[in-house]
C-alpha cells in the first residue's frame, strides 16, 4: 500500500511525502488539523492540508524567527508571539532568561491542545511560568497594546484563511504602536519563488515598510515549505539587523543552535539580486 | 397559503430538474449552455452559463407566471407576509418606480420625504406624479437626515387630502425609521395608499428585535432590495403588496417596463434566499446584529469615532433603529467620513459602502465574518493614529428650505431649457436637481421655484466645501431652468 501526503505547492507543482500513518484529524472552528507520521520527516503537522512543520526540519524555521531578533535587541523582556501554536517559538525563548513575559496569542486553542499531545519536540515549553497563553485574534490582541513589548514575533500561517489579517496594512501599524520605542518585530514572510507566494511577500514587504523605519529581509532554507526558500521580515523601530548585530555578546551565551550562528546571521540579509529587485519595487 | 413549504425553491428545483433534461436548445440565449462563448465560459463557469436560459414552459414565465415562478412568488409572500409578492429583475429602482406607477397618474400627488432616492424621482418623470415634500429633520451633530414627524406627514395630509399615496423610508441608509405604523394608519384614515421604501430593509422581515417591516405595519406595497441584505444576486429585488393592491393591475405596470427575458440567475438567486432566509433568517440576522454591536462596541473603544444606535432614538423623527447598520460619525478624530472612507480603501484595502461629510456606514450582513471586523476595527484605530487630526472637524449649518414645486417633474423633465448663470436663475423654474452631501438632501429637484434663499443656500455649501452633485455644470455657476417660464 502507498500512503502519502500531498501539498499543491502551486496548482501545478506538488510536494509529496510518504506517510507511515495518520495520528490525528480535526476540525476546529477555523480550520481543519492533520498530524502524520513519515518516514522521512518524522512526525508532522498540517493545516487545512498546508504544511505547518515537519520534526525534521522545524529547527531552522523556529531557529531563524527567534534568534535573529534576539542577537540584535540588547534586551529582551517582554515578548509578543502571534500565532506559533506548535510550541516552537516559545521553545527557542524560554532559553533567553533575561526574557520576563511571553504573550503568545493564538486563535485556535485546538492547535495548541492537538500540538502538545502529539508534538513534544515543539510543544514543550507552554508551561514554562513565563508563558501566558490567550485564545485570540491577534488583530485584536495587539490593537489595544501601546508601547509595552520589546519584540513582536509574528508566526503566521498563509496569507490566507485565519492568518489573513496578519499580513494587513492595519496589522503592522498596530504592531508598531504595541512596540516600545526600541522594538523589533520579526514575521513570516513568505516565499519569493513561486508568483502567488511572491505576489504576497511583496505586498507584505511594502506594508512593512510603509509601517515602521527599518524593514529589512532575510532568508533561510526550509525543505517542505514551497520551493524551500523562504523570507522572514525584520522590522524595527531603532536597531539595523546587521549594524547593531551583538555578535560577541550572543556567542557568549554559548546556546547551541543547528543552524542559526552570528555568521548566518550576517549572510542572511544577503538576498539573490530577484528577491532584492522584487522587494525594491514595493520600497 | 399556511401550508406552503418554505424548504421548497421551486425555481431553483426547475432549473435542476431542466439541466438533468438535456434539452437540446434551439431558442435563445444564443450562447447555448455557454458552447458558443467559451471565453464567457471560463470566467462563469458552465454551471453559471447552464442556467442561464429563456423562459420557457417547464420554467415559466415572468411577465405571466402560472407554475415554478408562481409558486415562487407566493412562497416570497409567504415569508415576507405580504398578499403577494412579485419578483423583480430590474433592480429595486424597478420596484420603487412600480409603486409609484401603481398608485399616481398623470397630475396626482405623493406625500414624500425629501430625502427620497432617486428612483422616486425618476417614476414621477415616468408618470406625471407631482411631489409633496415633507421634511426629514436633520440631526444637527451628525449631519445625517432622519424620518419624517408624524405631525409633519399629518401636516401635509391636511395640505393636501387629495394626495394619493404617502411614501415612506424604511429604513433610511442610515438605519434610521419613521413610526411607520402610525403613518399607515394616517394615510389609510384620509382613504390614501401607504408605500414603503425597504431597499435597506430585507433583514426586517425576518431577523428579531428590529424595526417593523412595511407589510407587518400594514402598508399597502413595499420595495425589498433582497440583494443588499438578503444574500440574492445584484440587481434581483422584490415587490411586496398588501391586500388593498389589485395584484393584475400591479403586474400590468411592472410589465410596462420589465424585460421579457428575465435572467434565471437573477430569479433563482432570488428563490434561494428566499428560502434561506424562511429557514435561517433569523439565527443568520442574530449574527449580524451581534456582529455589529460587538463592531460599534470595539469602535467606540477606539475614542473619537462615534458608532451611533439606538441611544438616538427620540420617539418621532427618530423612530427607531435598525442596528444591523454600522454607521460611524468620524468628526471627533478631525477627519470627514469621507476621508476615513478613501485612507480605508486606499491603504488598508477595505471597501466601504459610503462616507459622508461627517460619517461612514460599513454595510453588514449575513456574509461577514468575525475576523473581518478586527480588520475594520484595527484599521479605523490606525486611521486615528496615523492620520487624526486635533481640531474636530466642521459640519455646516444644515437649513431645511421648503420647495415650492412649480410644475410636476414630467412637465421640467420634457420642457424646453435654458442655462442661466447661478444669479440670474431666482424666480425660475430649475429643470435639475441640485443636492448637496451632507446630508444627501436635495437643495432643487426638477421643476422646483428657485429662491432667493435658495441661492444663498448653494453658494454657502459650495463655500463650505460641501460635494453638490446634480446640475450638468458640476462646477454649478450654472444652473438649466425652463424657458419662458
Amino acid at each position: 500500500m502507498e500512503y502519502w501526503f500531498s501539498e499543491e505547492q502551486t496548482p501545478n507543482v506538488k510536494l509529496s511525502i510518504r506517510v507511515d500513518r495518520q495520528l490525528y484529524s480535526g476540525k476546529s472552528e477555523f480550520q481543519r488539523i492533520d498530524v502524520f507520521d513519515s518516514p522521512e520527516f518524522g512526525r508532522f503537522l498540517t493545516l487545512d492540508g498546508y504544511m505547518m512543520l515537519t520534526e525534521k526540519d522545524e529547527f531552522i524555521y523556529h531557529e531563524m524567527i527567534t534568534h535573529v531578533p534576539m542577537a540584535v535587541h540588547p534586551c529582551v523582556k517582554k515578548v509578543l508571539v502571534i500565532g506559533a501554536g506548535d510550541g516552537g517559538v516559545v521553545r527557542e525563548l524560554t532559553r533567553y532568561p533575561e526574557i520576563e513575559h511571553i504573550d503568545l496569542v493564538e486563535i485556535d486553542q485546538l492547535v495548541v491542545e492537538v500540538c502538545k499531545k502529539y508534538l513534544p519536540q515543539t510543544a514543550c515549553r507552554f508551561d514554562d511560568p513565563r508563558v501566558f497563553i490567550h485564545y485570540e485574534d491577534g488583530l485584536k490582541f495587539v490593537r489595544t497594546c501601546e508601547d509595552e513589548y520589546d519584540l513582536i514575533i509574528v508566526d503566521s500561517t498563509d496569507p490566507f484563511g485565519p492568518g489573513e489579517g496578519l499580513f494587513t496594512r492595519e496589522f503592522y501599524g498596530n504592531c508598531y504602536k504595541a512596540l516600545k520605542e526600541d522594538g523589533i518585530m520579526v514575521n513570516q514572510h513568505e516565499s519569493p519563488f513561486y508568483d502567488e507566494d511572491a505576489t504576497a511577500c511583496q505586498r507584505a514587504h511594502k506594508r512593512i515598510v510603509e509601517s515602521f523605519p527599518i524593514s529589512r529581509v532575510y532568508q533561510a532554507h526550509i525543505p517542505t515549505y514551497p520551493s524551500g526558500h523562504w523570507l522572514f521580515g525584520f522590522a524595527s523601530k531603532k536597531y539595523h539587523p546587521l549594524k547593531d548585530l551583538q555578535e560577541a555578546k550572543w556567542n557568549l551565551r554559548g546556546l547551541p543552535c543547528k543552524y542559526y550562528t552570528t555568521t548566518l546571521h550576517k549572510g542572511a540579509f544577503y538576498l539573490p539580486a530577484y528577491v532584492e529587485e522584487l522587494l525594491k519595487n514595493v520600497e | 397559503m399556511n401550508h406552503l413549504d418554505q424548504s421548497r425553491a421551486p425555481i431553483y428545483e426547475a432549473l435542476d430538474k431542466f439541466r438533468q433534461m438535456r434539452v437540446v436548445p434551439f431558442d435563445v440565449p444564443g450562447h447555448k449552455r455557454g458552447r458558443g462563448n467559451p471565453e464567457l465560459v471560463a470566467l462563469l463557469g458552465e454551471k453559471c452559463v447552464g442556467m442561464d436560459v429563456n423562459s420557457m414552459k417547464p420554467l415559466d414565465n415572468l411577465c405571466h407566471p402560472v407554475s415554478v415562478i408562481r409558486e415562487a412568488e407566493e412562497l416570497t409572500a409567504q415569508a415576507f407576509g405580504a398578499a403577494h409578492a412579485f419578483l423583480m429583475v430590474g433592480g429595486t429602482t424597478s420596484a420603487v418606480q412600480a409603486m409609484v406607477l401603481s398608485v399616481a397618474k398623470r397630475g396626482e400627488k405623493i406625500i414624500l420625504p425629501r430625502n427620497v432616492h432617486r428612483s422616486v424621482m425618476g417614476a414621477m418623470v415616468l408618470c406625471g406624479a407631482v411631489p409633496v415634500y415633507v421634511n426629514p429633520e436633520c440631526d444637527s451633530r451628525l449631519g445625517i437626515p432622519l424620518g419624517m414627524k408624524v405631525s409633519e406627514v399629518k401636516k401635509a395630509i391636511l395640505a393636501n387630502p387629495d394626495a394619493k399615496a404617502i411614501l415612506v423610508n424604511n429604513p433610511t441608509y442610515y438605519g434610521i425609521c419613521s413610526d411607520l405604523r402610525e403613518i399607515v394608519k394616517l394615510a389609510h384614515e384620509h382613504g390614501m395608499l401607504c408605500l414603503a421604501d425597504e431597499a435597506h430593509g430585507t433583514h426586517l422581515y425576518f431577523g428579531e428585535n428590529l424595526p417593523v417591516s412595511a407589510m407587518a405595519a400594514g402598508a399597502d406595497m413595499a420595495a425589498v432590495s433582497m440583494h443588499k441584505s438578503g444574500g440574492s444576486l445584484t440587481q434581483s429585488s422584490i415587490l411586496l403588496t398588501g391586500p388593498a393592491m389589485h395584484e393584475g393591475y400591479v403586474r400590468q405596470i411592472i410589465n410596462l417596463t420589465q424585460t421579457t427575458s428575465a435572467s434565471y440567475l437573477l430569479l433563482s438567486s432570488l428563490d434561494i434566499s428566499r428560502r434561506n432566509l424562511a429557514l435561517r433568517g433569523k439565527e443568520a440576522f442574530a449574527g449580524v446584529v451581534e456582529l455589529a454591536e460587538y463592531a460599534r462596541k470595539e469602535i467606540n473603544a477606539i475614542g473619537g469615532y462615534y458608532a451611533y444606535s439606538k441611544e438616538l432614538i427620540n420617539g418621532d423623527s427618530i423612530y427607531d433603529f435598525d442596528v444591523t447598520k454600522l454607521a460611524v460619525n468620524t468628526l471627533d478624530i478631525g477627519l470627514a467620513g469621507i476621508e476615513v472612507y478613501d485612507l480605508l480603501r486606499d491603504e488598508y484595502d477595505i471597501q466601504i459602502e459610503f462616507g459622508d461629510l461627517g460619517n461612514l456606514l460599513a454595510y453588514l450582513s449575513i456574509g461577514d465574518r468575525r475576523r473581518d471586523v478586527e480588520r475594520l476595527v484595527g484599521a479605523l484605530s490606525e486611521v486615528r493614529r496615523r492620520f487624526g487630526k486635533k481640531d474636530k472637524a466642521d459640519l455646516m449649518k444644515q437649513e431645511y428650505i421648503d420647495p415650492e414645486v412649480a410644475v410636476s417633474p414630467q412637465d421640467a423633465f420634457y420642457a424646453e431649457k435654458e442655462s442661466l448663470p447661478l444669479r440670474e436663475t431666482e424666480g425660475r423654474i430649475c429643470s435639475e436637481f441640485v443636492m448637496c452631501y451632507p446630508p444627501g438632501i436635495p437643495i432643487l429637484a426638477p421643476g422646483e421655484r428657485i429662491t432667493g434663499d435658495i441661492l444663498d443656500y448653494i453658494e454657502y455649501a459650495k463655500l463650505k466645501g460641501c460635494s453638490m452633485t446634480g446640475p450638468e455644470d458640476a462646477q454649478i455657476e450654472r444652473l438649466n431652468v425652463l424657458k419662458g417660464v
